[in-house]
C-alpha cells in the first residue's frame, strides 16, 4: 500500500505552545530538497485529510504539530453566542442538541462529512482549513508524475483545469463552511504574539493554492456564532453517494423571520469555485417577503450566477450549476415560516 | 420433508467464522521469516519505446536487495495460449500508463518505494491510441505488430440460419445502437502474492488468484522452471469477480525476485495499481438489428459489437465471442448473424468481469426488446414469456439447452412485483422495468486444448470419521469451499462442518481449471460427488454386512448409515469408516468431471458459448428520478434466478444480491474512464462504488429447475443474476421519464440533458446513446488535442 513519508510529530499542550513551535521551526518555509516543494512544518488535528494527502505526496512536511493533546481544544459553549472550540469533532457537532435546534445548517453539514469514522476523528477546525481539491491534484505521486504535475504542486506548470488560468482552480470542498458562513461565523486565530478575530466571510480567497488568509504561523482556535434567535437554517449537499464523498455543489441558507416576514437572510455556497462564498445578491431580495416562489426564483438565479464550477471534480459543470439553483429553491422553500 | 439432509439447508458457510473473525489468511497476511518487500515500477507513458533502463542507482540504495526487469523474463505469456502477447514486465515497449516495468525487493516497504524513484527509465514516446474508432483507423500506429488491420486484435463473423429471409419475413425491424462503458471489478482485497524459493530449489507462490492451475503453467513457461518444482497456493480471495483470473506481472516478479534472493518476497498492489491491473468490463459499442412479426415473434437478429480491449489480449478472444454467443439461448431466434471486433488501445487491458462479455449485449438486447414490446403494444413480461427458447432444445447457433427456467423466473417476478399492472402507472418520475438473461454454468471447453477432466477431486476418510476434500478450486468468497463440503457431506451422510477442505493448492489437490465462468458448482461439484459416491459405496458395503441389511435399503444422513425401512437400525459414520477401512483398505477416492461432447457446434468459434447447463434469470427494477437535479434513485431490485437447485439457499441469495448490487453500480455510476492515457479516477473515493446507503432494497427469488446433469440438480448462481439488472434499470428509467438510455452509465448529467435541463437552452430528448461508430457523443481525438494543448501551454510557460 501507499506509505507515509517519514516525519516527526510535536505534541504541544496548548495553542500558545503550538504557535511557538510553528514560529521556531520556520512555518511557511518551503522545503525544496525532496522533489516538489513542500511546507517544512504543518498542523494536524484529526488527520483525516492530511494523512491521505501525505501518502500521495501532495505535500510531505518533515514536521507535524499535532493538536491532539492541546488542553480544552474541544467543546461547545453557549452564552448568548455559541463558542465552538476548533478541536471539536464533527460527530460532536452533528449530535449536539443545541446546534441541531438553533444552528441546524451546521449540524446537518457536519453530519454529512465523509463517513462516521472520519467524522469521529475529523474536527471543525480541520474542516474550515481543509485543503482545496481537484482531480488533477488529489492523485498519487505516480499519477502526477505521469501527468507532469500541476500548478498547485509545481509553480513551473500550468493549471491543468484551464491551461490559460493565471491561478489554481482547485475547489473549496468543506461541508461546514457554507453553514458557518450562513450563520455569520467569526473565527479566532493565534500566533506566537497573540490572536485576532476574522469574520469567516473574509477568511477565504479565490485561489486554489492560497485559499485562506491565515498565515502559516497561525493556529485556528475557536469559532463563534452569534445568537440565532429567530433564525432557521438548512444545508443541502450534492454528492455522488450517500457517504464518503466531498460535496460537488453545496448550499446553506439561513433566514430570520419576524412576524411572518423575512427580516434577514444569508445564503452561502461551496464546491462551486475555489472559494466558499456568501451570495448577497441571493439574500437581499428575500428581505421583507414571505418567500413566495417568484422571489425564491430571483434568489436561485443569483446563486446560479455566482456558481462557477470547473471540470475538476466528479459530476459535471452543468449538473453542479443546476444543483446550486435547485438547492437554493429547495432550501428557501423549506425555510418558509410555518 | 426434503430428500436431502444438507442440500437445500441454510447452513452457515464452513469458512464464514474464519472470515468474520479475521482468522482467514489472505496473501497479504503472510509474513514468512526473512521476507522481503517488493514493489513494481510502472510506466508513466501510455505508449512508448523503452530506450534504456538503468537500475544501478536503485541497486546501490541501502536496503535494496534485488531488482528485475522485463529483460529477465522475456517469454511471452497470457491466459489464452493462442493469443499470448504480454510479458511479465514490459520488454522494449510500454502500452499503457501503469504497465509494470521493473520489480524491486527491499528490506522494507519504504525502501522499496524509495528505490522506484532511483530506477532511470528513458522512454521514446509513441503516438497513443485511445478509442475504438481511432484503433480501427490508425494504420500508421501499431500497438502490437501482430495486428493485420490497423489495431484490430480479433475480428469474428458467424452466421446461422437464413438472415435475409428472416428480415424479409419481418413485419417490423428495429435497428439500435448502444454503448456500454467499461468498468472494473474493484475487489476490496487488492492483488497480493508471496513467493518463496526454498533450499530444495522449489518455488511456492501464495497468491490471490482465481486460476492457480493456469498460473502454474504460465510460471513454468516464463520462469523456465519445471512445473514439478512449482507449487501455487491460491489464498482466499477477498473478492475477485474475474479480476484475478489472469497471470499478473507482480506474481512473476515476486517469484523471480525470490529465486534471485532465496528469500520470500511479497508484492501487494496498492489500490491505484489494482485499477491498472484491471482486466475488467470491456467498453463495447453495439448495433443490434432485430426483425419481428406483428405478434413479436423474432424472425432474425443481426448483432454487431466493437470491443475496446485495452493494451493486451487477456481473455479477449473469448470475450469477443461471448458478446455474440449467448443472445440466442433466451428467446427463439431462427436466424442470427454475429460480427465482433476487438481492438487494442493504450489503456489497461480489459478482460472478464462477472457476466464476461455477455453483460453488454444483454443490456442492448433487453433494452431493444422493451422497445419492440412498446412498438407492438405488448406487455414486456408477457411478450418475453411468449418467445422463450424451449427447454431441451438446440439454438440456431447449435447450443444445447437443457433445463430452462426463464418462464418460471418471469412468473415469480410478476407475482412478487406486480410488474405488468404497475408499468406505466407510477406517474412521472417513477418507473418499473424488466429484463431477462442467461449465463453459462462453466465454459464447455478448457482454455488450452486437452482431453483431461475439467475438475478433479479427491476425498479421504480418516479413522475418526473426519473427511478431507481436496480440489483445485479457488475460494473467491463465492462459497466454493462450502459447496465442496456440502456436496461431499450430502453424499456421505455427514455434515459440512465435518469436512476439511483443501482447495487451490496445485501440489495437494487435483486440478480444477479455476473459479471463472461460473463453473465451480457444476463441475467441481460433480467431481466431488463422483468421488464421494465411490466412498459411499465402500461404506455401504461395510455397513450392509454389519447391519445385515441389503445395500439398496441403506441411506446416509446426520453421521449415520441407516436402514430406510427401520431408521433405528444404523451404524455411525465413524464406525462405518473403520469397518470399511478394515474391509477395503485406506479410504481414498478420486472423482472427476468433464462436460459431455456435442453440447455445441463444430464450426470455428463454436468453442465459446457451450456449457453443460445455462442458468436463467430476470429482474424487475423500481426507480425514482429527481426531475430537477437528474438524480436517479433505484428503490428496489427484485431478481429471480433459476439456479437448478439451491445447494445452500442463503449462499445463492447472497450471490443474487451481490450480482444485483454490482449491476446497479455499473449502470448508475461506475466507469473506468481516462483523460489522455491516464485513468481519471483510480481510487475508491472517486471510482463510485455504491455504498450501503445507496444500494437499493434487494430481493432474491430462487427458482429451481433441477438440472439433470448438475450436482444434485444445481447450476450456477454467481454471475448470471448481474446481467438482467442493468437493462431492467434502463427500462425502468424509460418508464419513469420516457427517455431511452442506450448507453451506460445513466448519470445525472445525461438525465438532465434528456430532460432539456442541462442548460438554459436545452431541448428535451427521447434518447441518449450513440448513433453509429463515429457518431458517438465524444470526438475520439478530443483527448489527444487536449493533451497536446496542455503540453504546449506548459512548454510556453516554461519558456517565458
Amino acid at each position: 500500500m501507499l506509505r507515509l513519508p517519514r516525519f516527526r510529530v510535536l505534541s504541544p499542550r496548548s495553542y500558545e505552545e503550538a504557535a511557538q513551535l510553528l514560529r521556531e521551526h520556520g512555518a511557511g518555509e518551503l522545503d525544496r530538497s525532496r522533489g516538489t516543494p513542500t511546507l517544512r512544518i504543518m498542523l494536524v488535528a484529526g488527520g483525516t485529510d492530511l494523512f491521505p494527502n501525505m501518502k500521495r505526496r501532495q505535500f510531505a512536511p518533515e514536521l507535524l504539530v499535532s493538536l491532539a493533546r492541546v488542553r480544552d481544544a474541544a467543546g461547545i459553549q453557549q452564552n448568548g453566542q455559541l463558542d465552538i472550540s476548533a478541536g471539536t469533532t464533527l460527530t460532536a457537532i452533528a449530535n449536539d442538541p443545541l446546534v441541531r435546534e438553533r444552528y441546524t445548517a451546521l449540524a446537518e453539514a457536519a453530519g454529512v462529512v465523509s463517513t462516521p469514522q472520519l467524522r469521529n476523528m475529523g474536527t471543525i477546525g480541520g474542516n474550515v482549513c481543509l485543503d482545496t481539491r481537484c482531480n488533477w491534484y488529489d492523485q498519487s505521486l505516480f499519477w502526477r508524475t505521469a501527468e507532469g504535475f500541476c500548478m498547485k504542486t509545481n509553480p513551473d506548470v500550468v493549471c491543468r483545469v484551464a491551461t490559460s488560468s493565471p491561478r489554481c482552480l482547485a475547489v473549496a470542498s468543506a461541508d461546514t463552511v457554507p453553514a458557518l458562513l450562513a450563520l455569520d461565523a467569526t473565527i479566532h486565530v493565534e500566533d506566537a504574539d497573540g490572536g485576532r478575530d476574522v469574520p469567516l466571510k473574509d477568511f477565504y480567497q479565490e485561489d486554489g493554492i492560497r485559499a485562506t488568509t491565515m498565515r502559516p504561523d497561525e493556529v485556528l482556535t475557536d469559532i463563534t456564532l452569534p445568537d440565532a434567535s429567530g433564525w432557521r437554517s438548512t444545508y443541502l449537499k450534492l454528492r455522488d453517494r450517500g457517504s464518503f464523498d466531498f460535496p460537488i455543489a453545496a448550499l446553506a441558507a439561513a433566514v430570520r423571520h419576524d412576524g411572518g416576514h423575512v427580516s434577514d437572510a444569508r445564503i452561502a455556497i461551496t464546491a462551486l469555485g475555489s472559494r466558499p462564498m456568501l451570495v448577497e445578491a441571493a439574500a437581499t431580495p428575500l428581505i421583507g417577503t414571505r418567500l413566495p416562489d417568484e422571489v425564491i426564483a430571483i434568489a436561485a438565479d443569483a446563486v446560479h450566477k455566482a456558481a462557477r464550477p470547473m471540470d475538476n471534480t466528479s459530476g459535471t459543470i452543468s449538473q453542479r450549476k443546476r444543483a446550486a439553483y435547485v438547492f437554493a429553491e429547495r432550501a428557501l422553500r423549506s425555510l418558509r415560516a410555518a | 420433508m426434503s430428500e436431502f439432509s444438507v442440500i437445500g439447508r441454510r447452513l452457515p458457510k464452513v469458512n464464514s467464522w474464519a472470515h468474520l473473525t479475521g482468522e482467514a489468511r489472505y496473501a497479504d497476511d503472510l509474513f514468512p521469516p526473512r521476507m522481503l518487500y517488493g514493489r513494481l515500477l510502472r510506466s508513466t507513458r501510455p505508449h512508448a519505446r523503452i530506450k534504456r533502463i538503468d537500475v544501478s542507482r536503485a541497486l546501490a540504495h541501502p536496503g535494496v536487495v534485488a531488482i528485475v526487469t522485463g529483460a529477465d523474463m522475456p517469454e511471452k505469456m497470457g491466459i489464452m495460449p493462442s493469443t499470448q502477447d504480454e510479458t511479465a514486465l514490459a520488454v522494449d515497449k510500454v502500452r499503457y500508463v501503469g504497465e509494470p516495468v521493473a520489480g524491486v525487493a527491499a528490506v522494507d516497504e519504504d525502501t522499496a518505494f524509495e528505490a522506484l524513484e532511483l530506477i532511470d527509465v528513458e522512454y521514446e514516446d509513441l503516438e497513443p491510441v485511445f478509442t475504438i474508432e481511432e484503433a480501427l483507423e490508425r494504420e500508421d500506429v501499431k500497438i502490437h505488430q501482430t495486428s493485420k488491420r490497423a489495431n484490430v486484435f480479433k475480428e469474428v463473423h458467424l452466421s446461422f440460419g437464413d438472415l435475409d429471409g428472416g428480415f424479409a419475413a419481418a413485419d417490423h425491424v428495429r435497428d439500435d445502437w448502444f454503448f456500454f462503458e467499461g468498468n472494473t471489478h474493484a475487489p476490496i482485497e487488492s492483488h497480493s502474492a508471496v513467493a518463496s524459493y526454498g533450499p530444495d530449489d522449489k518455488l511456492t507462490l501464495w497468491t490471490a488468484t482465481q486460476v492457480p492451475h493456469y498460473l502454474h503453467r504460465e510460471l513454468e513457461k516464463v520462469l523456465g522452471l519445471p512445473r514439478s518444482r512449482i507449487r501455487v497456493i491460491a489464498t482466499p480471495n477477498g473478492g475477485a469477480f474475474g479480476g484475478k483470473s489472469d497471470p499478473f506481472g507482480h506474481e512473476f516478479a515476486a517469484a523471480l525476485l525470490s529465486m534471485r534472493t532465496r528469500r520470500p518476497v511479497k508484492i501487494t498492489l496498492d489500490r491505484e495499481e489494482v485499477f491498472y491491473a484491471h482486466r475488467g468490463r470491456h467498453p463495447v459499442k453495439m448495433r443490434i438489428r432485430t426483425g419481428v412479426k406483428k405478434d413479436g415473434e423474432i424472425t432474425a437478429v443481426h448483432y454487431q459489437s466493437w470491443l475496446d480491449g485495452g493494451a493486451y489480449a487477456s481473455y479477449g478472444i473469448a470475450t469477443t465471442y461471448y458478446t455474440g454467443a449467448l443472445l440466442t439461448v433466451t428467446y427463439r431466434i431462427p436466424a442470427y448473424k454475429f460480427d465482433g471486433v476487438r481492438v487494442y488501445t493504450n489503456k489497461p487491458p480489459c478482460g472478464p468481469k462477472r457476466g464476461h462479455g455477455t453483460t453488454q449485449p444483454r443490456y442492448g438486447f433487453e433494452c431493444q426488446l422493451d422497445k419492440i414490446a412498446e412498438d407492438l403494444r405488448l406487455d414486456p413480461l408477457d411478450y418475453r414469456k411468449r418467445i422463450l427458447q424451449p427447454a431441451n432444445s438446440r439454438t440456431v447457433n447449435e447450443l444445447r439447452i437443457t433445463s430452462m427456467g426463464l418462464g418460471d423466473c418471469l412468473d415469480a417476478l410478476q407475482r412478487a412485483t406486480r410488474y405488468s399492472e404497475r408499468r406505466g402507472q407510477l406517474g412521472r418520475g417513477k418507473g418499473v422495468g424488466l429484463a431477462g438473461s442467461a449465463y453459462i454454468s462453466g465454459a464447455g471447453l478448457p482454455i488450452y486444448w486437452n482431453e483431461m477432466p475439467h475438475s478433479g477431486a479427491e476425498i479421504r476418510i480418516d479413522r475418526g470419521g473426519g473427511v478431507t476434500v481436496m480440489c483445485g478450486t479457488s475460494e473467491i468468497g463465492q462459497g466454493s469451499d462450502n459447496m465442496l463440503a456440502s456436496v461431499a457431506a450430502e453424499a456421505l451422510g455427514i455434515l459440512p462442518s465435518d469436512v476439511h477442505v483443501v482447495s487451490g493448492d496445485t501440489s495437494l489437490a487435483p486440478v480444477d481449471l479455476g473459479s471463472y465462468s461460473s463453473r465451480v458448482t457444476f463441475m467441481a461439484g460433480n467431481a466431488v460427488k463422483d468421488a464421494a459416491m465411490k466412498l459411499r459405496a465402500l461404506l455401504f458395503a461395510a455397513a450392509s454386512e454389519k447391519l445385515e441389511v441389503p445395500k439398496k435399503r441403506l441411506l446416509a444422513a446426520y453421521r449415520r448409515i441407516y436402514d430406510r425401512d427401520d431408521p433405528e437400525k444404523f451404524v455411525l459414520f465413524a464406525d462405518a469408516a473403520v469397518l470399511a477401512e478394515s474391509k477395503h483398505g485406506t479410504l481414498v477416492a478420486a472423482g472427476s468431471y468433464q462436460p459431455p461432447k456435442g453440447i455445441g457446434g463444430t464450426f470455428k468459434g463454436a468453442g465459446v458459448g457451450p456449457t453443460p447447463a445455462y442458468s436463467y434469470q430476470a429482474a424487475v427494477a423500481e426507480v425514482s428520478v429527481d426531475l430537477e437535479t437528474g438524480t436517479l434513485t433505484v428503490d428496489k431490485v427484485t431478481t429471480a434466478h433459476d439456479c437448478g437447485r439451491a445447494l445452500n439457499p442463503a449462499n445463492v441469495e447472497g450471490q443474487i444480491e451481490g450480482s444485483a448490487y454490482m449491476g446497479y453500480g455499473e449502470i448508475i455510476a461506475e466507469e473506468q474512464v481516462f483523460r489522455g492515457g491516464l485513468h481519471k479516477k483510480p481510487s475508491l473515493l472517486e471510482y463510485k462504488l455504491p455504498t450501503s446507503l445507496d444500494t437499493p432494497v434487494l430481493e432474491a427469488i430462487v427458482v429451481e429447475s433441477v438440472d439433470a446433469e448438475g450436482p444434485f440438480g444445481a447450476k450456477e448462481a454467481g454471475e448470471g443474476p448481474l446481467n438482467p439488472v442493468i437493462p431492467a434499470i434502463a427500462n425502468a428509467v424509460y418508464d419513469a421519464i420516457g427517455v431511452r438510455f442506450d448507453e451506460t452509465p445513466i448519470t445525472p448529467e445525461k438525465i438532465l440533458d434528456a430532460l432539456g435541463k442541462r442548460d438554459r437552452r436545452g431541448q428535451p430528448k427521447s434518447r441518449i446513446g450513440p448513433d453509429g461508430l463515429n457518431g458517438g457523443k465524444s470526438d475520439p481525438k478530443n483527448a489527444l488535442r487536449r493533451l497536446t494543448a496542455s503540453t504546449a501551454a506548459r512548454e510556453r510557460k516554461r519558456m517565458s
